[in-house]
């Protein structure tokens, strides 16, 4: 037990009561009086020369206010990182997939708007379509930007130790070869916008986003407005995972249609073009080469990846390196060496998904450990056991472990799932199997090259002391930030959840990086909790003042002061305030002073109260090249169980049971954490089992819908058995670090371990289809 | 040629002219305004525009407004009885079953349907009852924790 008030506990988020009834307000929920629709014109096909475009038929529909292009919006390059500014609004020498974005018209009503699109001649002089990595990087290949003749838009060599030298010391080494495919994010919600440039000069853009502040920076550069007079903000937004932290195409093309027509526009994505944007999880081919000594120690890993990233960089350039740098860390791993390349094909792009770039490799090396554990004897979770990392580590890519949680992971979840009478005890076609997850807990550093900060926080008392306002620029996109900094505010300041009021999403708020990288509770946490330590410093200083009673003798917990001391007399401050509230609510009326009564002096003292937090890791991890990626001021950990039933007629799998326990450091909201954890689990079990995002020979989406696309539903997720790790972060918050994308990294290599222990095949193939699961198990009768 | 129909929503009557081809969710979002009715996908795979149409839970892009004349509906906005939050409502607060909230209020109406025909569902049943309703950030399990919660809530009262 501790003797927290508010955090630690499970409170019902603050969004649940707008959410539950309907009220919450999503992006294609606003309007605006004299409001223009617009849609966008997408390329049909996947690789061509633009050579004309001819937008006079469209401009002469009834009801059609502005038809845009390249030639009105200008060819300024942007994208996710700035050494990889491959995208324009519109296409204008080329169209690389099919749904890259050629022209935009605004229209009085969507109908009008969609009728005047297809009136829009575009002539085409077609490319070969490269709809693969091999093709891509053939000899002779067309490219497809100019800069990259190979099509190999970045590729990352990094070595630590000697990885030859240790191979020739193993005395067990193995290669394994892994594919998962394209993944979409499967978020409920659309994108979004909703744009409107003012009479004043300033543009408000309403948006689906999970990165308010890079949006904004975006569209200040794209459409060339001062950044001050670009407002984004976040509406409540119905998931993201990944492929809304960068901004997009209709952002752009709103914004661009509203200065031009001086009218608010609106744009909505259909799921059709959702699937075709995409930014959602790589297709990685890994080739892994891992040496043991024979007690089990592991010694080496080679790790050679090729990731198809589909026509533009987007978070590639990151996706890249997390392949290589995340793998080896749980592990006492002291030599690895990592090759990765990623490359252009005429697909819809790839940036990042739950998870970032590591669960892929994650479902590769959990599964060959897995073969190694069982070729040299060793109980799996004993493999593990021997080679984790523990608190205070570093690894051999310099990530500081500053607190781990591995070991107490592994342990929960072997003695909650009853491991040991199961592991090789189950009846054919019942298998369980394990496998352990590690994962950052926020980027150490901006995707641009800055000293930002990371995420400030301002804090503002109600005149009356009674509220406390909380402004801040983080994204709750679903995963709860929102409730989550409220408690830290709450608690830091010493007053109740309910006191706290959150504003957020908003730019005009400040400086935050968004929602991604599992980087809110940490960094916007410490933002919060120093703003409202300083809030809280200022009222107990004018309080001190008037009772004569020295600061550090008080405290406020509760919503009360505390004075340590014993009883002070506040009478004078109690008669004042009931004097001057006469008539209010909530009128303080028993024997303790209370938070607001305290904060009113301080506002009658001084003006209103006011308080800034901010938040940046300071210089973190290795000098070498690429150390940026994977550096994170604090690692979240964990460790999976799934147990399954293979039909052995269809090879269909089911997931039975699942115990996954999560070190997330110490836990705001132990529901919400569990909430992620479950949910993190259920994207990894569709990546596992069905999803898969599939092209036709012309490199068109051929599944994009929830219906051929199939997510998991009530039906495939079972119960998780949650336990949460409590590893107490000495670089978060209130010891708190991330949960909301490690949690899905063991899931995919449990579920293929389990696989194997129920039927003694290994599928080195997501996903694993019932035909491709029988077909292996036949493949494997054949061979007997 | 626009249509007029007449509708019964959350107990309130309406004469709305509409154009043969709009939906149900679109009349619901944009003729009334009940923007608690969310679109995913616009063809019946998500459930995010779940309403119970004369006791039964539909996705309402499926359904043409002019299908519905004379129908009566219920939207989320209909759930709660004024600032009383339904007994599912609450459970669904209450167990964390909601995370970025563009399933829920679908999620909540096929809840409402099921418990209202089978006031003590098994677990399966609940799941089966929710399988149209897809959720991609809970993983299900609080959810269905919270119908289960609301079952036996219910059965109090």
């Amino acid at each position: 037990m501790n003797d927290f008030s508010v955090i630690n506990k499970r409170l019902p988020r603050v969004d649940a009561w707008s959410k539950v009834t309907g009220e919450a307000r999503y992006a294609a929920d606003l309007s605006m009086p004299n409001m223009l629709y617009a849609v966008l014109l997408q390329s049909p096909l996947a690789h061509a020369k633009i050579l004309n475009i001819d937008t006079s038929a469209a401009k002469k529909v009834v009801g059609v206010k502005d038809v845009v292009t390249y030639k009105e919006a200008g060819t300024i390059h942007y994208g996710v990182s700035p050494a990889r500014y491959d995208e324009t609004m519109f296409c204008y020498d080329k169209v690389r997939y099919v749904g890259d974005e050629i022209a935009a018209v605004a229209a009085v009503d969507f109908e009008t708007a969609m009728e005047a699109v297809s009136l829009i001649k575009v002539d085409y002089e077609e490319l070969p379509v490269y709809l693969n990595i091999f093709d891509a990087m053939k000899e002779g290949a067309v490219p497809i930007h100019d800069d990259y003749p190979n099509n190999i838009g970045a590729e990352v060599h990094q070595e630590f130790g000697n990885v030859e030298e240790a191979l020739k010391e193993c005395d067990y080494v193995r290669t394994d070869k892994f594919v998962n495919k394209k993944q979409d994010g499967g978020f409920l919600e659309p994108q979004a916008c909703l744009a409107y440039f003012d009479m004043n000069g300033n543009l408000t853009l309403y948006t689906s986003t999970q990165t308010p502040h890079y949006v904004q920076r975006t569209v200040s550069m794209v459409l060339n407005i001062p950044i001050g007079k670009v407002k984004v903000v976040k509406p409540y937004v119905g998931g993201g995972f990944g492929p809304k932290a960068s901004a997009n195409t209709i952002e752009l093309a709103a914004s661009l249609l509203s200065m031009r027509t001086g009218r608010p526009v609106k744009m909505v994505m259909s799921r059709e073009q959702v699937f075709m944007h995409s930014r959602g999880r790589h297709q990685f081919y890994h080739e892994l080469t891992t040496g043991v000594k024979k007690d089990g120690t592991i010694y080496a890993l080679k790790n050679t990846c090729y990731l198809d990233g589909g026509a533009y960089s987007s978070f590639g350039i990151a996706t890249v390196y997390y392949a290589g740098s995340l793998l080896g860390a749980p592990y006492r791993l002291p030599n690895m060496r990592y090759d990765g390349y990623r490359v252009y094909t005429n697909k819809p792009a790839c940036g990042a998904q739950r998870g970032h770039g590591g669960v892929a490799a994650r479902a590769a090396w959990e599964q060959q450990l897995d073969i190694i554990a069982e070729e040299l004897g060793i109980d799996p979770i004993e493999f593990r056991l021997k080679n984790v990392r523990e608190k205070g580590e570093v690894t051999c890519n310099d990530f500081n472990l500053s607190s781990f949680g591995m070991k107490e992971c592994l342990e929960a979840i072997r003695d909650r799932s009853d491991w040991r009478n199961k592991k090789g005890k189950l009846p054919k076609g019942k298998g369980i199997g394990v496998a352990c997850g590690f994962f950052v807990s926020g980027a150490g550093y901006p995707i641009y090259r800055s000293e930002t900060f990371h995420s400030t926080a301002m804090i503002k008392l109600s005149e009356d002391g009674g509220t406390v306002e909380l402004y801040t620029a983080a994204a709750e996109i679903g995963q709860g930030s929102d409730t989550v900094l409220t408690m830290i505010a709450a608690e830091a300041l010493g007053v109740r959840y309910e006191d706290v009021k959150i504003y957020s999403g908003d730019t005009d708020y400040g400086v935050d990086l968004g929602a991604y990288s599992s980087r809110q509770t940490l960094m916007s946490g410490h933002a919060v909790k120093q703003a409202a330590e300083d809030v809280k410093k200022q009222v107990l200083e004018v309080l001190s003042k008037r009772l004569n009673v020295p600061v550090e003798d008080m405290d406020i917990k509760d919503g009360y002061i505390v004075f340590k001391k014993g009883q002070v007399d506040f009478s004078g401050i109690r008669s004042y305030y009931v004097k001057e509230h006469r008539g209010w609510a909530e009128q303080p009326g028993d024997d303790k002073l209370t938070f607001k009564e305290a904060a009113r002096i301080a506002y009658i003292e001084k003006g209103t109260i006011v308080s800034a937090g901010a938040y940046k890791p300071g210089e973190l991890g290795g000098k070498y090249k690429g150390a940026t990626v994977g550096t994170s001021p604090a690692y979240g950990c964990s460790a999976q169980i799934v147990e399954v039933t293979v039909d052995m007629e269809t090879g269909k799998v089911t997931v039975d049971k699942m115990t996954d326990a999560h070190d997330c450091g110490f836990a705001i909201n132990r529901t919400n954490v569990e909430g992620q954890m479950q949910g993190s689990l259920s994207m990894g079990l569709g990546e596992a089992l069905f999803e898969e995002v599939k092209f036709d020979e012309k490199g068109r989406v051929a599944n994009p819908t929830f219906g051929e696309y199939r997510i998991p539903t009530a039906l495939d997720m079972p119960n998780v058995n949650t336990i949460i790790i409590e590893s107490n972060e000495p670089n978060g918050p209130f010891g708190a670090k991330e949960v909301g994308e490690g949690a899905i990294m063991p899931t995919i290599p449990a579920i293929l371990n389990a696989i194997y222990d129920a039927v003694g095949v290994r599928i080195n193939e997501l996903p694993v289809t019932s035909e491709r699961l029988y077909n292996a198990i036949k493949e494997k009768e054949r061979k007997k | 040629m626009k249509r007029i129909i007449n509708l019964i929503v959350n107990n309130k009557a309406y004469e709305i002219a509409v154009l043969p081809n709009r939906t149900l969710t679109q009349v619901l979002r944009e003729d009334l305004n009940l923007l608690g009715t969310k679109e995913g996908c616009g063809i019946g795979d998500c459930g995010a525009c779940t309403v119970i149409l004369n006791g039964r839970p539909v996705n309402s892009c499926l359904v043409l407004a002019v299908q519905a004349n004379g129908c009566n509906i219920q939207t989320i906005e209909g759930v709660a009885d004024g600032n009383n939050l339904h007994p599912i409502q609450e459970a669904f607060v209450e167990y964390g079953a909601i995370q970025c909230g563009f399933c829920t209020p679908g999620m909540v109406l096929s809840a409402k349907s099921l418990l209202e025909k089978n006031p003590k569902p098994t677990e399966m049943e609940i799941r089966e009852a929710i399988s149209g309703n897809l959720c991609r950030c809970t993983g299900y399990q609080k959810i269905v924790e919270a119908i289960q919660a609301a079952s036996k809530k219910m059965k109090k009262r």
